[in-house]
């Protein structure tokens, strides 16, 4: 018999501590994936936010690095500038990356680190049950935004991969999304690229999933699936925002 | 020989995102059964009409299902 | 030989940490320390070492710990504000058992404050530099000499016991030029085999983290940590005695203050009075055995600092309240002058004999 597909060398036999249909799971594994695929696994360095998946240094099967809340990016510098052979990714949420770490992540992205930051989209915070995000969006209840997010008091939802684009350091900026299988086929060709970029030396490669969050939402991991579709997709646009070496024509 | 679809039981949550994406709608909840966390695993509805996609695991956020063609 | 050379105090501190081995340093502006910086981004390039002016303290603390995490030896440097900035990294840094040496070149606060030196981090550097049970070596270099020979201390004893370690200096000690010489040993670096830089076939994976969610396992965690602090505790504290063995008033102060408080002292002993001086080295581990041990045959104690009196609490703790302690200091920036120290001398031990 011919294997068609198994769960990943790149994953621990830990048990993943995400709710039922999270779909941080399945990022988990493109990006477990892809390290193995590109034959880096002896030199990859995980960096685990704080968020659903601070945990993430139990479930990767490498050297992992718990980083405090936002600063992923910053101490993924000190492991590349200390060690510029290792393969060096962040894994962060919309907290993380696009609330406290804000300056870490332009400014790792201005400086052209060569790193892969894996931004995980949910337009929510999941850990602490629900509160609003900066992607959260115009409209969504949330704990913190239980009459629904209003432009008013707490203005609009932020575009990181529109944004991060607009920086000469950035090499390559894509936005997926794991909502389908054809999606989650896409995000994993772009997590995969963002690494390569790594391995050739390209620079600053990050990849947003747009993701969800059946529990905080309300919905099944079902609906959630398509309340992403129908809900975050037109307001978060999927495709390549930045692409340094395609335009050069490198 | 029919495809293999191997289901680790009790590590899957129940989650149904498998059942959305099977082309061949056969892979379910198993309604009678309750794993050691108390979830309704995944199965497969009739094997032989597995056509190894792989679609089932390549969805699983929990790396559960071992797909194997024959 | 050894050369010596006339140097700022940053700058001094800057080359001995290269001398140290140190690769890497992450710093960030701020009066009166940005000379650390400025000397990293000349010298660092040309021996093949990282320099990174970071986007903020938070940033460069972190940076820090990611290449320490990565098994390297790694220094940031500031000045009171921006430590306090750094203060949620250190304790992590300190929770994931990495090593890393920090400088502190104390200026006036509270707040903004002032860019004058001052010594009122104290408490912070020995007592509450990050959340959580746990302590950083602490030293206080009284010279720019001083400061040189500390940096290398700093990072054997940072590997050694895998923790922070601060030199916490003063706008004084880092604006000011002295001679000094670079010691020429050979710097051997420990092996760090719980590094996270890759498992290179070699080994299984590591992981460096400070979240332990079982309370039974943070408790056995903290407490082994404490085992290494009490091991620094025995084999650490340090502290340079002046006049001690017939003085009548001891005076305790560190760094720049013990400076001034020598003059003082020396002016005092010519007018015949009996005044010794400690000036603890160590601030943590403090060494309370030396001063409690010079305490019990002396009639009184004063600590001169540069701030409101934070070191004077762990004297009267050292001495168990056996003799009287006072406290002359100033605060703001402004420091204090050897005449004003010896008019407090005269003052508790009487005028001229």
């Amino acid at each position: 018999m011919q294997v068609v597909y198994q769960k990943s060398p790149a994953l621990t036999d830990a048990t993943l501590n995400y709710c039922p249909g999270c779909t941080h799971g399945i990022i988990h594994k493109l990006v477990a994936e892809s390290i193995v695929e590109l034959g880096v696994v002896d030199r990859a360095v995980g960096i685990a936010p704080v968020g659903c998946s601070v945990l993430a240094y139990e479930f990767f099967n490498f050297d992992m690095v718990q980083a405090p809340h936002g600063r992923a990016p910053a101490v993924a510098t000190g492991i590349k500038r200390a060690v510029p052979d290792t393969i060096v990714f962040t894994y962060q949420g919309d907290g993380d990356l696009a609330a406290i770490g804000t300056a870490e992540t332009i400014h790792s992205a201005t400086r052209g680190e060569n790193i892969v930051i894996i931004f995980v989209n949910n337009a929510i915070y999941g850990m602490t049950g629900g509160q609003m995000a900066p992607t959260s969006l115009v409209g969504q209840v949330t704990q913190t935004t239980p009459y629904g997010r209003a432009i008013s008091a707490q203005g609009y939802p932020v575009r990181v991969c529109e944004m991060l684009a607009t920086l000469d350091g950035v090499e390559y900026a894509e936005r997926v999304a794991v909502n389908s299988i054809p999606n989650i086929r896409k995000a994993k060709a772009a997590i995969k690229k963002a690494f390569q970029n790594q391995v050739d030396g390209k620079g600053f490669s990050i990849v947003e999933v747009l993701s969800t969050c059946p529990t905080n939402w309300g919905l099944t991991p079902a609906e959630a699936l398509d309340w992403l579709k129908d809900n975050m997709m037109p307001v978060y646009p999927l495709g390549v925002f930045k692409d340094r070496s395609a335009r050069e024509g490198k | 020989m029919a495809n293999k679809v191997t289901i680790n039981e009790d590590v899957c949550k129940g989650c149904g995102l498998c059942t959305t994406v099977c082309p061949k709608k056969i892979m379910v909840l198993n309604r009678n059964k309750l794993n050691t966390k108390g979830y309704n695993p995944a199965m497969v509805d009739d094997i032989e009409k597995c056509i190894a996609c792989g679609m089932c695991a390549i969805m699983c956020p929990d790396s559960v299902i071992k797909v194997e063609k024959e | 030989m050894a050369e010596r050379a006339l140097m700022k105090g940053n700058e001094a501190i800057a080359e001995a940490a290269i001398r140290a081995g140190c690769r890497h340093f992450f710093g960030y502006p701020i009066t009166p320390q940005t000379e650390v910086s400025a000397y990293m981004s000349k010298r660092m390039p040309k021996i093949g070492g990282t320099f990174l002016q970071a986007e903020s303290e938070v940033a460069a603390i972190n940076m820090v710990l990611g290449a320490a995490a990565a098994g390297v030896r790694a220094m940031t440097s500031s000045s009171s504000p921006g430590i306090s900035l750094k203060s949620e990294g250190i304790s992590y840094i300190a929770a994931s058992d990495l090593p890393c040496v920090i400088l502190n070149i104390q200026r006036g606060g509270p707040g903004l404050g002032g860019i004058q030196p001052a010594q009122s981090d104290y408490n912070q550097a020995t007592k509450a530099v990050g959340h959580g049970d746990f302590h950083i070596l602490v030293y206080a270099p009284s010279t720019v000499q001083e400061m040189v020979n500390t940096v290398f201390k700093a990072f054997d004893n940072a590997d050694r016991l895998r923790m922070p370690v601060m030199i916490l200096g003063d706008g004084l000690l880092g604006q000011m030029m002295e001679p000094v010489e670079f010691p020429e040993i050979e710097v051997t670096q420990p092996d760090k085999p719980w590094a996270a830089n890759g498992m290179r076939g070699k080994r299984g994976k590591n992981i460096v983290n400070s979240l332990y969610l079982q309370p039974d396992k943070l408790e056995s965690m903290v407490k082994g940590r404490f085992e290494r602090y009490e091991q620094a505790k025995r084999e650490l504290p340090e502290a340079e005695t002046y006049l001690t063995d017939d003085a009548e008033l001891v005076i305790v102060a560190y760094g720049a203050s013990a400076r001034i408080v020598r003059s003082a002292v020396e002016s005092a002993r010519e007018l015949g009075i009996k005044v010794g001086l400690i000036r603890p080295i160590t601030l943590w581990p403090f060494p309370d055995k030396i001063i409690r041990d010079i305490a019990k045959n002396a009639k009184n104690i004063l600590v001169v600092e540069m701030s409101m009196g934070q070191m004077v609490d762990d004297v009267r703790l050292a001495v168990e309240c056996a003799k009287p302690v006072s406290f002359f200091g100033h605060t703001g920036g402004i420091v204090p002058t050897p005449a004003e120290v010896l008019e407090q001398i005269k003052g508790i031990a009487g005028g001229a004999k």
